[in-house]
């Protein structure tokens, strides 16, 4: 379970989280919603200690992240970033193995390279792709790559910051089809920030509303289409008029 | 109005800039301190560390190569047109060679690494920033400084001695090549000449150099590109000031080296 208290954060006079109170359980998978600049990418972040939260408690499993030793606390999570963040140096099998050549959960260069093809085969990726350096693949081949790099070492926390951006909507539909595949296979806590709505639905238990600093609103997808909440509605609804300033 | 009517304003103006230089020392300080404690903590990586010593090293082989061979030939002509005013030809060989392995080889082929090295450092390195890859090195578990900076920064101070000795050998070939070809030096005085005079101390000193211009290239190749703003510009900043940094700090640290080294 992940346990978010008054996280607040500012970056000079700029206040952008002003004390998220927020609960993941175990298991579930949550995606956080927000217009852009809101704030999420730096409450993902702030979790997985990138950058520091000015106050407020990060509990992870019962214990507050700053009492952890940093190494076992980051090989329990996953991470695809929004741009994929591959390394450029390294082929496609070597960047998802990463993890198992090197630190703590080093494996056999061989192991490494048949675990990496695996996991390229379960997010739809033949082997010949393995030998290819990323600059050679399409974003949709990257995104995938990455999440198969989040799912090597098999974590029992994934974050997705923005899975589905810059990708046709077949390639939305794949890619959030196997972000949800992989939660229910693995058995994982996930995190998900986007403003696809159409990721929202496929890969959500739960949906929470970052605005203005703060959880606006959060509870079961099934209840985002009534919630009465104005902001959500809005939201949700691409609509220009509302509480929501469109222009910021 | 102009900031000459206003002493306070330009006072304050000299006090930011002074506090704001001493500041980015004391990070760069902080920085370097961090770079070599990584080095007494394990792990280590090797392969990172090979590629950046094939990389600083074996590919810098020819514009070090190039620079030396043209400044020796270069030295050689100075020399004789300058000792020709007091009948002084005959010490082109032993000049040429004190000049190339005391200041020529280490300062031009340090001065060659850094536009070369330390701007291809800070843009990679800035590009991995501005693409996330440095925060995914993280989540990876792998230390940043670990994996991109340590690396680096060792295999410059390793490679770049070798490179001052590569250039100092085909600086004094330069000359040769010259003194015999186009001044009328006998081929055997000439390099007795060269050997006569050189001493251990002249060469040393002149690697010791290379490895303190070696750190400083890669240093200021990771720390500004660590230091990296968004999007193409801040990389490209990251780049200029990359290099422009390392060839000031190899200029002053030649200096304070050569008082170190020379002064009587």
């Amino acid at each position: 379970m992940i346990t978010l208290e008054r996280i607040t954060k500012s970056f000079g006079s700029n206040h952008v989280l002003r004390g998220v109170d927020l609960t993941l359980p175990k298991g579930e998978s949550m995606v956080i919603i927000g217009g852009s600049g809101t704030g999420k990418s730096i409450l993902l972040k702030c979790i997985l200690g990138l950058v520091t939260p000015d106050s407020g408690k990060i509990i992870v499993g019962g214990q507050d992240v700053r009492d952890t030793d940093r190494d076992a606390f980051l090989a329990r999570f996953g991470m695809l970033f929004q741009g994929g963040a591959l390394f450029d140096s390294l082929r496609v099998w070597e960047n998802v193995a990463f993890r198992l050549l090197r630190g703590a959960q080093t494996r056999p260069r061989e192991e490494a390279r048949a675990i990496a093809l695996e996991k390229l085969r379960r997010v739809g990726l033949s082997p010949r792709v393995a030998d290819l350096y990323p600059a050679e693949l399409s974003g949709g081949m990257q995104k995938r790559v990455g999440l198969a790099r989040a799912i090597a070492a098999e974590p029992e926390i994934i974050f997705f910051d923005e899975p589905t951006t810059g990708l046709d909507p077949i390639m939305s539909g794949v890619i959030n089809a196997l972000v949800r595949e992989i939660v229910v296979e693995m058995g994982a806590t996930a995190m998900t920030i986007t403003h696809d709505m159409s990721s929202v639905r496929a890969i959500a238990d739960r949906v929470a509303m970052l605005h203005g600093g703060v959880i606006q609103w959060t509870g079961p997808v099934g209840d985002m289409d009534h919630s009465g909440d104005p902001y959500l509605d809005q939201f949700i609804h691409g609509r220009a008029d509302g509480p929501i300033e469109s222009v910021r | 109005m102009s900031l000459t009517q206003h002493p306070i304003r330009l006072l304050a103006l000299l006090g930011r800039s002074v506090l704001a230089s001493l500041a980015a020392i004391g990070r760069i300080g902080i920085f370097a301190g961090q770079t070599v404690s990584h080095l007494l903590r394990p792990p280590f990586y090797w392969h990172e560390f090979g590629q950046a010593l094939l990389s600083i090293g074996y590919f810098s082989l020819p514009v070090v190569g190039l620079t030396a061979l043209f400044t020796g030939g270069a030295l050689a002509l100075q020399i004789y047109a300058g000792g020709a005013r007091f009948s002084a030809e005959a010490v082109v060989p032993s000049i040429v060679a004190i000049g190339m392995t005391r200041e020529l080889g280490p300062v031009l082929g340090g001065l060659m690494v850094a536009a070369r090295v330390a701007s291809s450092i800070a843009a990679e390195i800035g590009t991995m920033k501005v693409t996330e890859q440095i925060d995914a090195l993280v989540t990876l578990s792998t230390h940043p400084m670990k994996y991109l900076t340590l690396p680096r920064v060792l295999a410059a101070t390793l490679a770049v001695p070798v490179l001052v000795a590569v250039g100092d050998s085909i600086g004094i070939m330069g000359g040769f090549l010259v003194g015999v070809n186009r001044l009328g030096f006998n081929e055997a005085a000439y390099l007795k000449n060269t050997a006569d005079f050189l001493e251990l101390w002249d060469i040393t000193s002149g690697l010791i150099k290379g490895a303190v211009f070696g750190f400083l290239v890669a240093l200021m190749g990771c720390y500004y590109g660590m230091q990296s703003g968004r999007g193409a510009q801040g990389v490209g900043r990251a780049t200029k000031s990359a290099v422009v940094a390392a060839s000031v700090l190899i200029l002053a640290a030649n200096y304070l080296l050569t008082e170190l080294f020379f002064s009587a």
